[in-house]
C-alpha cells in the first residue's frame, strides 16, 4: 500500500488549522472572562459534571493511549489489551477515595488539601516539588512524542513541530486560563471519540461486522499467539507493580486533580468521574479493534517499517479505509490531542508555582488578585519555554520511561500523603513532608536503577533494581515513612484542625 | 458555629455517615482490586485459563479484557447510585442541623 504519510497534505493541514483557529477563538472569548485567580485556575467553578467528565477524559487520553495502544495491539497482539485495561482502573479508585474530599477541601491545587491542616510552608514546598516533577516528566514525554509524530505525519522538521505545539499551547493557557483549557479538552475529547468510532465502524465493515471474523483473520495471518498474552506479564510482581502505578498514579496526577476545582460542588465532581469513566472505558474497549484490523489489513512489517513502536498503525488504517481526507482528520485529531494534554499540564504547573509557591509560601497569602494572576501567567511562560527546550534536548532519547516515571512519582510521592491527610487523624506535617520526599526520590532512583534505564539506556549488563516498575516498593516505603514520622513527630494543631476538616470533607460545608 | 460543628462530629448520625461512606468505598475498592489484579494474576500465573476458546476464534481472555473494563465501570455507577440515593440525603439532613450551615 502506498501511503501519503509524511507529506504535508493539504487536507490534514486544513483540519489542523480549523482546530487551532476554533480553539483560539474560544481562548479569545475566555480571555475576556479570565480576570480573577478563581477564573484563571478553576474556570470560576462554572463547569458542569458532564463537561468536566469530557475534559477529564480529554486530559487523560493522550496520544500514548490513542496511537500507542492501537500500535501495541497491532504489533504485539493481546498484550496491548492488557495495557489498555490498566489505564482505566484508576478511575473507579479515584471516585471511591478522592473525588469528593478533593473537591470539598481544595481550592486550586492538590497541595491545598494537604495544607488544610498541616503546616503551610513545608508541606506546600514539598508538594510543589512532587507536582512539578510529575508535570515536567509527563510534558517532556508528550512533547517529544508530538515532535516525532508530526515529523512522521506531515514531514515537518522536529524542532519546528515542538515550537508550534509549545507556542499554541502557551496561547491557550496564557490568555484563556482554565476556561479555555477546559474547552480545548472538551473539543478534543469529542473529536477523538468521534474519530475512533468511525475508524472502528469502517474496520468492522471489512469483516462483516463480526468480531469472530476479525479474530479469525488475525489467527490465520499471525497464528494463535496474537490473541494470547505474550511476555508482558511474565513476572507477576512486576505486573502488579505496573498495575499499582497505573491505578494510583492517576490519583496523584496534578493536571487531573485540579480539574475537580472547576465544578461547583462534590456532587458535580462525582458526576465528572462517572462520565469520564464511561468515555474512557468505551474508548479502551474499542481501540483494540483498530489495532487488530491494522495488523490484518496493512501488516506488521509495514507498520513497524514506518515507526518501530507501531505508533502509525491507526493513521495508516485511516488512510486505507477512508482515504487521504480521513487520514487528514485522524492526523489532526492526534495533533490536537497532544496540544490539549500539554496545555493541561502547563496550567497545572503554573498553578503550583503561582498559587502554592508564590502566593502561599513566598508572600504568605498577602498578594492581590491581579498580582497572583500575573505571576501565574509568567509561570506559564517560563514552564512552556523550559518544556520546549527540554523537548528539543531529549529529541533522540527513548522517552517511554518518562511516562512510567511520571506515574510512579505520582503514585508514590503524591497519592499516599493525599490519602492519609483525608483519612488519618494522626497524620502530621513531618509525616507528610517525608512521605512525599521519600516516595518521589525512591521512585526516581529505582527507575534509574531498573532494567528500563540501567540496561536499555545506560547499556549496563544487569539492573541493580530488578523490577521494571518500582511502585510496589516505593509506594510501600512512602506509606511506612508517613506512619513512622507522624508517630515520631506528632502535630497537635493538625489533630485539632482535623475536626473542621471532617465537617468539610463529608458535608461540604465551607467549601469554596 | 464552632461548638455546634464539634457536637455534630460527635453525634452518632455523623459517625454513622462517615463509617458508611468508607465501608461502601473500601468494599467497592476491594471488588475493583479483585477484578483487576485477579485478571493480571491469572495472566501471569494461570495463562491456560485465558487461552481457552469460547467461540470459533475468540478466547476467554479477549472477553475478560473487555469484561474488566465493564465491571470497573459498573462499580463506579454503583457508587454514584448509592451516593445519590443514600449519602446525599443524609448529608442534607445533617447540614440542616448545623447552625449557620447552608
Amino acid at each position: 500500500m502506498e501511503s501519503s504519510l509524511g507529506q504535508p497534505n493539504f487536507i490534514s493541514v486544513a483540519f489542523f488549522l480549523i482546530f487551532v483557529l476554533l480553539t483560539l477563538g474560544i481562548t479569545y472569548w475566555a480571555a475576556k472572562k479570565t480576570k480573577s485567580s478563581s477564573e484563571f485556575y478553576a474556570a470560576g467553578r462554572s463547569i458542569t459534571g458532564f463537561q468536566n467528565g469530557l475534559a477529564l477524559s480529554g486530559d487523560f487520553m493522550s496520544a500514548a493511549s490513542f496511537l500507542g495502544i492501537s500500535g501495541m495491539v497491532a504489533l504485539k497482539g493481546y498484550d496491548g489489551i492488557i495495557y489498555a485495561v490498566g489505564w482505566l482502573v484508576g478511575w473507579p479508585a479515584l471516585m471511591f477515595l478522592l473525588a469528593e474530599p478533593l473537591r470539598n477541601l481544595g481550592k486550586y491545587t492538590f497541595a491545598d488539601v494537604l495544607a488544610f491542616r498541616l503546616k503551610q510552608k513545608p508541606i506546600r514546598i514539598v508538594a510543589s516539588i512532587g507536582g512539578i516533577l510529575v508535570t515536567i516528566t509527563y510534558s517532556i514525554a508528550q512533547i517529544v512524542g508530538s515532535g516525532k509524530l508530526i515529523n512522521l505525519m506531515f514531514g515537518l522538521p522536529y524542532e519546528l513541530a515542538v515550537v508550534i505545539v509549545g507556542g499554541v499551547m502557551l496561547l491557550y493557557v496564557l490568555f484563556g486560563g482554565m476556561i479555555a483549557t477546559t474547552w480545548v479538552q472538551i473539543i478534543k475529547a469529542c473529536l477523538l471519540l468521534f474519530g475512533v468510532t468511525i475508524l472502528v465502524i469502517l474496520s468492522l465493515s471489512v469483516f462483516g461486522f463480526s468480531l469472530e471474523n476479525l479474530y479469525g483473520a488475525v489467527e490465520s495471518k499471525f497464528g494463535r499467539t496474537a490473541l494470547e498474552p505474550g511476555g508482558l506479564f511474565a513476572n507477576p510482581v512486576d505486573a502488579v507493580s505496573l498495575g499499582l502505578a497505573l491505578m494510583f498514579g492517576l490519583l496523584g496526577l496534578p493536571h487531573i486533580l485540579m480539574r475537580f476545582y472547576t465544578v461547583p460542588d462534590a456532587k458535580e465532581a462525582r458526576k465528572s468521574v462517572a462520565y469520564a469513566t464511561t468515555f474512557i472505558g468505551y474508548f479502551y474497549i474499542i481501540i483494540p479493534i483498530v489495532g487488530f484490523t491494522a495488523a490484518v489489513l496493512i501488516g506488521r512489517e509495514q507498520i513497524a517499517g514506518i515507526d518501530k513502536g507501531g505508533n502509525m498503525a491507526a493513521a495508516l488504517l485511516a488512510e486505507l479505509l477512508g482515504g487521504t481526507p480521513f487520514l487528514g482528520f485522524i492526523a489532526a485529531v492526534a495533533f490536537a490531542t497532544i496540544l490539549a494534554v500539554v496545555a493541561g499540564l502547563t496550567l497545572a504547573a503554573a498553578s503550583t508555582i503561582s498559587h502554592d509557591l508564590y502566593f502561599n509560601v513566598f508572600t504568605e497569602g498577602r498578594a492581590s488578585e491581579e498580582r497572583q494572576v500575573s505571576v501565574a501567567r509568567k509561570a506559564t511562560i517560563v514552564f512552556s519555554l523550559v518544556s520546549i527546550l527540554l523537548g528539543i534536548l531529549f529529541k533522540d532519547q527513548n522517552v517511554a520511561f518518562m511516562v512510567g516515571l511520571a506515574f510512579a512519582i505520582a503514585a508514590s510521592g503524591n497519592f499516599p500523603a493525599l490519602f492519609l491527610s483525608i483519612l488519618w487523624r494522626g497524620f502530621s506535617t513531618a509525616g507528610g513532608v517525608w512521605s512525599i520526599l521519600v516516595g518521589s526520590i525512591s521512585a526516581t532512583a529505582f527507575i534509574i536503577l531498573s532494567p528500563t534505564v540501567w540496561v536499555d539506556v545506560f547499556k549496563f549488563k544487569e539492573a541493580i533494581f530488578p523490577l521494571k516498575n518500582p511502585a510496589i516498593v516505593s509506594m510501600t516505603l512512602s506509606f511506612i515513612v508517613a506512619f513512622v514520622f507522624s508517630k515520631l513527630f506528632p502535630d497537635m494543631n493538625a489533630k485539632e484542625r482535623y475536626e473542621s476538616e471532617k465537617v468539610r470533607v463529608y458535608l461540604g460545608v465551607g467549601a469554596e | 458555629m464552632k461548638s455546634k460543628a464539634h457536637e455534630l462530629i460527635e453525634s452518632p448520625e455523623f459517625k454513622k455517615l462517615v463509617r458508611a461512606r468508607w465501608i461502601v468505598s473500601f468494599l467497592l475498592l476491594f471488588l475493583l482490586f479483585a477484578n483487576y489484579y485477579g485478571f493480571i494474576l491469572i495472566i501471569a500465573l494461570k495463562k491456560e485459563w485465558i487461552v481457552e476458546r469460547i467461540g470459533q476464534f475468540a478466547n476467554f481472555g479477549l472477553v475478560a479484557g473487555a469484561g474488566v473494563i465493564v465491571i470497573s465501570w459498573a462499580l463506579t455507577f454503583i457508587y454514584v447510585l448509592w451516593a445519590n440515593r443514600v449519602y446525599d440525603k443524609e448529608v442534607d439532613a445533617l447540614k440542616s442541623k448545623l447552625e449557620g450551615g447552608r
